[in-house]
């Protein structure tokens, strides 16, 4: 499947200024793991060393965070939009 | 306006401005999500440093210690600034019983160096407002200036 994967600011420098990329995969991690392969400064980024997702990092299919679907393990279509952003979170305590 | 040297690795201008819209919006929201913390999302032109919309957000975190910016509002937020071309300049949050001032927590979570982190504290009668950079875990209060 060619997805587009949307980069958030913070990451386009390391895919070499681009806000979108397309990608291959079946699933959300395999597409991930495309982005990694194609733009190897984004390595450890978006997902950790074992190869599960970072968690400064959301992850969404089109509309859903994937965390609420099947996670790395969603399936991608034709034409889907994988969006990357980051966790923002914080507080008093 | 005095301006502060945001520090190493910043980027974009040294200030925050935006509405007296954009800033009743912001305090209204925290004063709806009270007592938990209310966040939400500021956008607009990143060049200038003027902040033009403001998305409040659910926290996810539902806490008067913490917050979390509900993810599927954040993706909301930033199609919907991309689409009117603007950027997302910065996140605000309340904090309910202490001073406007990035916490430990705040600083270790802080994503983005070029973002602004907007601080509403509503400990006292009139809330308070105030900016900051966070580069590398070092915080720098920037000017926030309101304009009509």
């Amino acid at each position: 499947m060619t997805v587009e994967v949307r980069l958030p600011t913070l990451l386009r420098p390391s895919a070499g200024g681009a806000a979108s990329v397309t990608l291959d995969g079946a699933t959300v991690g395999e597409v991930l793991q495309d982005l990694e392969r194609a733009h190897p400064a984004l390595a450890g980024q978006v997902l950790t060393a074992d190869g599960s997702l970072h968690r400064f990092v959301n992850v969404y299919l089109n509309d859903d965070d994937v965390r609420y679907l099947d996670k790395l393990d969603t399936k991608v279509g034709e034409g889907d939009v994988v969006s990357i952003l980051p966790a923002v979170a914080g507080g008093a305590s | 306006m005095a301006m502060t040297d945001p520090g190493p690795g910043a980027s974009g201008p040294a200030g925050l401005a935006m509405s007296a819209r954009v800033q009743a919006e912001m305090v209204a929201h925290c004063l709806r999500a009270f007592p938990d913390e209310g966040c939400g999302l500021l956008a607009g032109d990143a060049a200038t440093g003027r902040a033009v919309t403001c998305y409040p957000t659910r926290n996810a975190a539902a806490s008067a210690r913490l917050y979390t910016v509900d993810p599927r509002d954040h993706l909301r937020a930033d199609r919907d600034a991309e689409a009117a071309g603007h950027t997302i300049l910065g996140v605000f949050h309340s904090h309910t019983h202490t001073d406007p001032y990035p916490s430990p927590t705040d600083v270790a979570q802080a994503p983005d160096p070029s973002w602004h982190y907007v601080l509403v504290s509503l400990r006292d009668e009139l809330a308070s407002v105030r900016s900051y950079r966070i580069v590398g875990g070092r915080v720098t209060e920037e000017p926030v200036a309101v304009l009509g």
